[in-house]
């Protein structure tokens, strides 16, 4: 009698374990906690692709076997942006050799990108003498597809080269020639050839697709079908990807969801906004753009709010490195999104590192590194009441 | 070699079938009580083994399999049933101080087939014994004492399989030997091997790894670097107060030379690793565990994704609640345990800012354990862990039950 307590026992206990166990699993992180994931709205052959994407980016580690190299700067997508997050001076990339818009002088001598690291048994690359440098803190992925399609006719608004309008704030597109591999869409604008390029630090890349084929080519050596050449040897190799791992990426890209404010309704986070808005910031960081007709459903027409205007200004000398690319000017960046700054610790190592190098170690740093265009709204911040400011940076923090 | 291997095999169990349908007598079970512990270094021949009326041979083997359900962050694969392998031995007495003993496990439903022992051993004295074949290296203590029914957990400790490799075997000669005294056992070994290659810091992992090299069958033919792997141990043991291990393997992992031309400069990989085991009197209580350390000569041109200094280890603790006869079993034991353990992959700073690197993990894992015979476990395990990136980014928790059964046969 006793034994078949204890084998009763034993199955009621088995059922109860199976039924409970997924309650007892560490719970999920808030939807305003993160960075990853993707937009809502997807098909099921759409999260299939994203999928794919996903684990491309952050679990494909290149290797010597499979096309690391033989110089490089990381190892996998994922290396430079934990979580879809910002990076980390660990993996900040150098870029050198160009001054004005007429073009690199150094790529015969391993422009544009120092490759700093090198498979064991080769030299990693130096920086040539002579040629004028500036540091890249890889950026957040995070609402990239939102961003790539906005259409040039939105940009293009937002633009004031001669500050017609007198607010001391001007704002220009980089004007570039995008590369062959690229398909360029029927409601861009040309200006002499030259197409708006919108990703990047200096704005220098046209999509994702071309940001993606460079990131695989400079950041990691790895050769694709849509760039042959080797970073090492200069010559064209064999692709070490496949188109179709390429286009995944980029799906994965286009599709990670933005960032989700936290406490929007808070009363000092609204006061916060205010004094933003107020204080000339979102003249360049705008707070809400449209995306235009896209071939993902979930990115047409939508609004979205990431505090860019995806517009290169002048930030004073201050942040002139002497390096530059397109037509950008060494003095001038593009305006990067604001979304997902207040999670930037939990990508950053616990820290911040802000501005295009990561030189700006809080927020208030990367405001008084400000110049150019932006002292005025500079000054206005350091006029402000410390409560005033308490909220400013309380609502930063929040987005 | 391996398939000739299996077809013995399975002939040698084909007859022991024919044979105990003649008379089951023939067979003749040589039992050892598994959970009772001699030195580490004996744990290769203590195994049960059955051997067949007259024939010079001796087989056993042992299993184990699982139900899991785990999640990380909210997330979970499900429910998932794994068969994580099956392990073969066999053992033969060919003469006078001369034994064999090989064991080749079948992973994860057969998906990888591996020799992980197979060596000849020599006595010429008991202070002097030569072993030649496929060996286990013995670092730490888990590599040469694995077998799953001799554990209250489902899963191999974190530090001896992600940062040590587990099974960790190699082609190879040495010398080994016991002295005893009284209470007192002393022991050493010393094998010259197969080695490590340059996967251990260019490997899918993103990080030093040295079991990557395991995915190498060519190091059963042909080592990377041409330069063996010294692997050496030392241990004592008191009956009364237990077991301390003191082991180090080392040797250049990389290929530095390619046809007569050096290609790169000699690289070495260090382990030095400490393990302890111990039954505290009266509670009964065992507590066995294992530290190791890493060093790995890592180019300062490649990236600190590959770190040159790891460490980690665990500590098991096994508290017997119950032992007696239960559902007919004799001598039936429940156990509850705990195991604690802790991995850094890559102990350092990063040279671009000066602040700590992450890549660690730590877990704690409760379990409560039934074994109806020394020789066989059912086990279940809560396991909870949090594993940081190299940036040392908020931790990603994992938690989950693992229930599994392993047993000797």
């Amino acid at each position: 009698m006793k034994k078949i307590y204890i084998v009763i026992a034993c199955i009621v206990g088995a059922v109860m374990l199976i039924q409970a166990c997924s309650k007892l699993h560490p719970g999920a992180p808030t939807d305003d906690e993160l960075l990853d994931g993707p937009v809502t709205g997807l098909s099921y052959e759409q999260n299939r692709q994203f999928l794919a994407g996903d684990v491309a980016f952050n679990d494909e580690i290149f290797t010597a076997q499979t096309g690391l190299g033989s110089i490089f700067v990381a190892s996998s997508c994922g290396s430079c942006h934990a979580g879809d997050g910002k990076g980390h001076p660990f993996t900040t990339l150098t870029r050198f050799g160009q001054v004005d818009s007429t073009g690199n002088n150094f790529l015969h001598l391993g422009g544009p990108q120092l490759q700093n690291k090198a498979l064991p048994g080769f030299t990693p690359e130096q920086i040539p003498a002579g040629a004028t440098f500036s540091k890249f803190t890889p950026p957040a992925n995070t609402g990239l597809g939102f961003l790539e399609f906005v259409t040039d006719a939105s940009i293009l608004a937002m633009a004031d080269p001669t500050d017609a309008n007198g607010d001391g704030i001007s704002g220009v597109p980089n004007w570039n020639y995008p590369p062959n591999f690229v398909t360029i869409p029927s409601n861009s604008i040309s200006l002499n050839g030259k197409y708006i390029h919108r990703f990047g630090k200096k704005a220098a890349a046209f999509n994702l697709l071309h940001q993606t084929v460079n990131a695989y080519n400079q950041d990691m050596g790895i050769t694709s079908s849509f760039f042959l050449k080797d970073v090492y040897s200069g010559l064209d190799i064999d692709p070490e990807v496949s188109n179709q791992t390429v286009q995944n990426v980029v799906f994965y890209l286009q599709t990670l969801k933005t960032p989700v404010q936290r406490n929007p309704e808070d009363a000092e986070v609204i006061q916060g906004k205010n004094i933003f808005i107020q204080a000339g910031c979102e003249s360049c960081h705008k707070q809400t753009l449209q995306t235009g007709f896209s071939p993902i459903a979930a990115l047409s027409n939508k609004s979205f709010h990431p505090y860019t205007d995806m517009l290169l200004h002048d930030m004073g000398s201050a942040l002139d490195d002497g390096y530059t690319e397109g037509s950008a000017k060494t003095f001038e960046w593009r305006t990067p999104p604001l979304w997902g700054l207040g999670l930037s610790p939990n990508s950053q190592g616990g820290q911040y590192f802000l501005l295009h190098d990561g030189r700006a170690r809080t927020i208030e740093d990367a405001i008084q590194l400000h110049g150019g265009e932006a002292s005025q709204s500079k000054n206005k911040f350091n006029q402000l009441s410390n409560a005033d400011r308490k909220a400013l940076l309380k609502f930063l923090k929040s987005l | 070699m391996t398939r000739t291997f299996v077809i013995t095999t399975i002939i040698l169990f084909s007859c022991i079938r024919l044979q105990a349908q003649i008379d089951p007598a023939l067979l003749r079970r040589i039992p050892k009580d598994t959970v009772k512990q001699t030195m580490n270094m004996d744990a290769v021949y203590n195994r049960p083994f059955v051997s067949v009326g007259k024939l010079p041979v001796s087989l056993g083997g042992y299993m184990e399999a699982n139900w899991q359900h785990l999640g990380t962050d909210g997330v979970s694969e499900g429910h998932q049933f794994q068969f994580r392998r099956m392990t073969l031995f066999v053992s033969s007495t060919i003469g006078k101080r001369l034994k064999f003993l090989s064991e080749i496990e079948f992973e994860e439903g057969g998906k990888e087939i591996a020799i992980e022992f197979a060596a000849l051993d020599i006595e010429l004295h008991p202070l002097l014994n030569l072993r030649g074949g496929v060996i286990l290296n013995p670092i730490g203590a888990f590599n040469q004492n694995h077998d799953g029914p001799k554990w209250e957990f489902t899963d191999r400790p974190i530090s001896a399989t992600q940062m040590l490799p587990a099974t960790w075997s190699n082609a190879g000669f040495g010398l080994y030997g016991k002295h005893y005294s009284k209470d007192w056992m002393f022991g050493y070994e010393a094998y010259l091997s197969g080695s490590f290659d340059n996967s251990i810091i260019d490997n899918s992992e993103n990080k030093t790894f040295l079991p990557a090299a395991k995915k190498n069958p060519e190091r059963f033919e042909e080592i990377n670097s041409g330069l063996p792997l010294f692997t050496g141990k030392v241990a004592v043991r008191n009956n009364k107060i237990g077991e301390l291990g003191l082991s180090y393997m080392g040797g250049v992992y990389n290929k530095f030379q390619d046809d007569g031309l050096q290609i790169d400069d000699k690289r070495r990989v260090n382990v030095f690793a400490i393990d302890f085991n111990s039954t505290l009197p009266r509670l009964n209580t065992f507590i066995t565990g294992e530290w190791a350390w890493i060093k790995v000569n890592v180019p300062s041109t490649f990236t600190q994704q590959y770190g040159n200094k790891q460490q980690g280890g665990f500590v098991d603790i096994v508290q017997p609640l119950v032992k007696k006869r239960i559902l007919g079993w004799d001598k039936a034991t429940v156990n509850l345990a705990c195991r604690i353990e802790y991995v850094d992959w890559n102990v350092g700073k990063f040279t671009s800012t000066g602040t700590n690197i992450g890549e660690n993990i730590w877990s704690i894992m409760p379990a409560i354990s039934f074994r109806p015979t020394a020789q066989t476990v059912l086990r279940l395990n809560y396991r909870h862990q949090q594993q940081k990136d190299i940036l040392g980014n908020p931790p990603a928790k994992t938690g989950g039950f693992i229930f599994g059964i392993s047993t000797y046969f």
